[in-house]
């Protein structure tokens, strides 16, 4: 369904252009759940905003790599530039839901304007429709809710509408930016319920995009793990937390609370991630790995498939011996 | 909405009761016993003694503050030196001109400011737009009557196309003597204009850059669209409430622009009765100046929340 | 300032050009302004009928006036008064500004009182205020400077006021507080030093309007006397002449507009130095 391939972000003058995002690669089929989760400032979502086609500009560019939708090249393209090739069946939701609603236009309008472009209606049958999706999202007396205004309604229903907004397109892929992260705690519950059964439901695919490894670990099928604007682990997500392959998701996985760490003191990864353009030739983690090697510093460390479906960037992975 | 209007109208009220009891010591800080400041020196002694008790200048300050007030509100400004004629008529003989020379003006400035903010956002980061931007700054440092005598010297004394001075009142000579306003409200549009553009410009881009257009453009809709149906009216509400403060601040720039053309309007009024020392006139027009330019800044005030719907549940 | 900090002033004069078109202008100006009666080939003051009225030559780069006095020597001497009205300006709106607005943001009931007198100052439009000062108190370039200088106080003290306020709430400020910090202490340790750059970017535009401010009133003959060269009364006297000798307009008016613009240039460039926290109180209104 969606293909992204050694996908590059790059901001700076095309002599000297500084990686933000390097190499990503990763699949999605049909109806599948991908997680990609990764610290502050790692680029996931600056990898999210590319595949979508919104990078800013003028700033950041897609400097190399591919992504196809269901086979087609999108890459350097535009959201309207894909829908007028055909190929715009892609969405995104992103994580303020109060900032990414028009304050001053009804929801109804704003939910019709995507109606539109997408089925061609206007007038009442795009109203119709855009109630039709509230529905679908399961907002309360969606008749209603069509006149309000974005600050009318709470957190949770905002996000509820920015789906249903996402949905107008028949999406066959939906990115979700952190779509629950500024939530309350029950709310995140109920909209990330709805997520998992709209992708059931509508054999969506969705790239979902957290910090958060709980989150992941109920949600997705497959996660891919990013540091430092590289993907440095892909797995399923038994595999992922139960095996991990890499220093840094093993770190990762060890900073997390579990019933088992009773009253002692977590873990922690020292250091800081490089920053954009500083990163040498070695691995992007070599300064900050407890298991690092003089060639980790040097060289590129390979991207290995250490079993099925489960891939690390490292030189000297993990091996996976003793489950958590 | 309506509690908002009056706190607003109330605030107002106030700082307007400030600023005249400022006005009203104008008279009393100028050099010179009051009496002859309102008169002039060839004031005769019967003319004294009725002015004297009108004002009643023997009573204790707060009362003849008081009584002025009364007057102001009756419409009575006082009576100028020079014309030996109520302010108030002298000041409404000069309103026509000066009126339509801040009307143009804003018409020009709007015209031409707006669109081209507009187009140096939209191609944010182009030539185009640091030619623009850059072209805005430098008219925004020239000083309108620079641009004035520049204009009559091409226009008027060169070309011949437009008049240099002068205005005949176009309820006496037809619309027709609007020419002669045309090269006074350039000169005046000159550096506003070069202000509302930038102010449109930043506006665009601050809101280009809020979340909610990352949705829109998100739907798939085309860039005009995007910039038509949610740039552009959140960006103008700012510009809007900027709108009022330059026409306001028209009333005020106008006074060497019409010096410059030779305009009978209030700005000319105000400079010609320094130079006369024609006291009334001067504190009269301040006057009425500050009211209009606090009634003006409370009209776009109230307008500006009248088109922003986040603030009509509170 | 150490070598890393002057150099993060100097960035976005580099890396816009037309920006350091404006610093190099304004230093021009300096000089002149400084070494006047060195830099001007003749007296400002020489008056010579026989050549008056004359265009641009060889002798008499600028032309001369209609009583013969060069013109190039006159701008270059008329930078004086601009230097002198800007830097007055700039110093009064400073020295009122800033103590009215930080006090009225650390006193918040004093604040209060204070503010609406500024509100009360704003309502009258700037060149009306200075026209009533200078009614009040005679044209001179003292009170020029000080009619001028009210005008911009108003808009210092409300970006102080603003400025100091969110500074105020910010939680190094808080803890500072909290550990028992007295005001004064505050004042210079914390919100001083954060007032220097954005007061800098505020100076530029205060000292770039005032020279069209101190023009304006100096073509009316309201503000330096008619003596003194200066930019706005060659200006003034150039009004008569202006179909026979153009170039009387041309050169005092270019001065002002080259002056203003260098300055704008820099302030923007300052501006966007700026912590993104303060950018918004420097919005276009200047």
């Amino acid at each position: 369904m969606l293909s992204v391939r050694d996908l590059t972000v790059s901001l700076g003058p095309e002599t000297a252009p500084v990686d933000i995002v390097a190499g990503v690669s990763f699949e999605l089929g049909k109806g599948e759940i991908l997680g990609l989760v990764g610290e502050s400032g790692c680029g996931k979502s600056m990898t999210s905003l590319a595949v979508m086609g919104l990078l800013p500009q003028p700033g950041p560019r897609i400097r190399a790599g591919r992504v196809l939708l269901e086979g087609c090249d999108v890459t350097q393209l535009q959201p309207w530039q894909r829908v007028e090739a055909g190929r715009g069946r892609m969405a995104m939701i992103f994580q303020e839901p109060m900032t990414s609603l028009n304050p001053v236009r009804r929801i109804g309008d704003q939910i019709a304007e995507a109606v539109r472009v997408h089925d061609r209606l206007s007038g009442p049958p795009a109203i119709d429709r855009a109630r039709e999706l509230l529905e679908q999202v399961r907002m309360p007396d969606p008749a209603m809710q069509l006149s309000a205004y974005p600050h009318q309604l709470s957190g949770g229903q905002r996000q509820r509408v920015m789906i249903a907004i996402a949905l107008a397109c028949r999406p066959q892929v939906l990115i979700a930016d952190e779509p629950t992260t500024a939530l309350d705690v029950t709310i995140q519950v109920q909209v990330l319920g709805l997520l998992r059964e709209l992708c059931n439901r509508l054999d969506m695919a969705m790239l979902f995009i957290t910090h958060d490894m709980g989150v992941i670990a109920q949600l997705a099928d497959r996660v891919s793990v990013m540091y430092a604007g590289r993907i440095v682990e892909t797995a399923g997500v038994e595999a992922l937390f139960g095996r991990p392959r890499h220093h840094y998701t093993r770190g990762l996985m060890d900073c997390m609370p579990s019933r088992n760490s009773g009253a002692r003191r977590l873990p922690t990864i020292a250091g800081q991630p490089p920053a954009p353009g500083t990163v040498g030739a070695g691995c992007v983690f070599a300064s900050r790995c407890a298991a690092v090697r003089e060639t980790c510093r040097t060289a590129a460390p390979p991207r290995a498939e250490v079993s099925r479906g489960h891939d690390v960037l490292c030189a000297f992975p993990l091996d996976g011996g003793e489950p958590r | 909405m309506w509690s908002y209007a009056l706190k607003r109208a109330a605030t107002t009220a106030v700082t307007l009761l400030a600023a005249s009891i400022i006005i009203f010591a104008f008279i009393h800080i100028v050099p010179g016993d009051p009496i002859y400041v309102l008169l002039g020196d060839t004031a005769t002694p019967d003319q004294i003694d009725a002015l004297r008790h009108q004002l009643g200048l023997d009573q204790p300050i707060i009362l003849q503050y008081l009584t002025w007030i009364g007057h102001v509100l009756e419409g009575n400004l006082g009576r100028s030196i020079f014309f030996q004629a109520p302010v108030l008529s002298v000041i409404a003989d000069g309103a026509e001109t000066s009126a339509l020379l801040a009307t143009m003006t804003m018409i020009w400035v709007t015209l031409i400011g707006v669109p081209i903010g507009m187009i140096a956002a939209v191609r944010h980061g182009t030539w185009l737009d640091q030619g623009l931007s850059g072209a805005a700054m430098l008219m925004a440092s020239i000083p309108t009557f620079w641009v004035g005598l520049y204009l009559i010297l091409i226009f008027a004394a060169w070309l011949g196309w437009f008049p240099s001075s002068g205005y005949p009142s176009i309820f006496e000579g037809g619309l027709v003597n609007l020419r002669y306003l045309v090269l006074p409200s350039l000169a005046l549009a000159a550096p506003n204009a070069a202000l509302i553009l930038r102010l449109t410009r930043a506006s665009m881009l601050d809101v280009s850059r809020e979340d909610y257009v990352r949705t829109a453009r998100a739907k798939g809709i085309r860039p005009w669209q995007v910039v038509v149906r949610h740039i552009l009216r959140n960006a103008l509400l700012a510009v809007v409430s900027a709108f009022g403060f330059t026409f306001a601040a028209l009333l005020s720039e106008a006074v060497v622009t019409e010096t410059v053309f030779a305009l009978p309007g209030i700005g000319r009024l105000v400079v010609q009765s320094i130079l006369r020392r024609d006291y009334p006139v001067i504190q009269g027009v301040i006057l009425v100046i500050v009211v209009v330019y606090l009634l003006i800044n409370l009209i776009v005030d109230l307008s500006y929340r009248l088109l922003d719907p986040r603030v009509e549940l509170q | 300032m150490s070598r890393d900090g002057a150099i993060l002033w100097l960035k976005p004069f580099i890396a816009r050009p037309i920006a350091l078109l404006g610093l190099g202008i304004l230093l021009g100006t300096m000089l002149a302004a400084t070494f006047a009666p060195w830099l001007a080939p003749y007296d400002p003051y020489a008056i010579d009928p026989s050549i008056r009225l004359t265009p641009p030559n060889a002798l008499h780069w600028f032309g001369t006036d209609q009583f013969g006095r060069d013109t190039l020597s006159r701008v270059i001497h008329s930078a004086r008064m601009a230097l002198l009205i800007g830097s007055g300006v700039v110093v009064f709106a400073l020295a009122t500004g800033v103590p009215i607005g930080v006090l009225s943001a650390l006193f918040p009931r004093l604040g209060h009182l204070l503010m609406r007198m500024v509100d009360v100052l704003m309502a009258f439009p700037s060149l009306l205020l200075a026209l009533g000062l200078i009614v009040v108190l005679g044209p001179s370039v003292a009170n020029a400077i000080l009619a001028i200088g009210l005008g911009y106080m108003t808009t210092t003290t409300r970006i102080v006021y603003g400025l100091t306020l969110r500074l105020r709430m910010e939680t190094y400020v808080e803890a500072s507080r909290s550990m028992g910090a007295g005001t004064a202490w505050l004042i210079g340790k914390h919100i001083l030093p954060n007032l220097v750059s954005p007061l800098l970017v505020q100076a530029s535009f205060v000292f770039a309007f005032a020279q069209l401010g101190a023009a304006s009133l100096d073509f009316l003959g309201l503000g330096a006397p008619p003596e003194i060269p200066s930019w706005g009364n060659m200006l003034a006297e150039s009004r008569t002449f202006i179909t026979r000798a153009p170039w009387l307009l041309f050169f005092p008016g270019m001065m002002i507009v080259a002056t203003a613009f260098s300055l704008n240039l820099v302030g923007d460039a300052l501006r966007d130095r700026l912590d993104p926290r303060f950018r918004q109180l420097f919005s276009e209104k200047g």
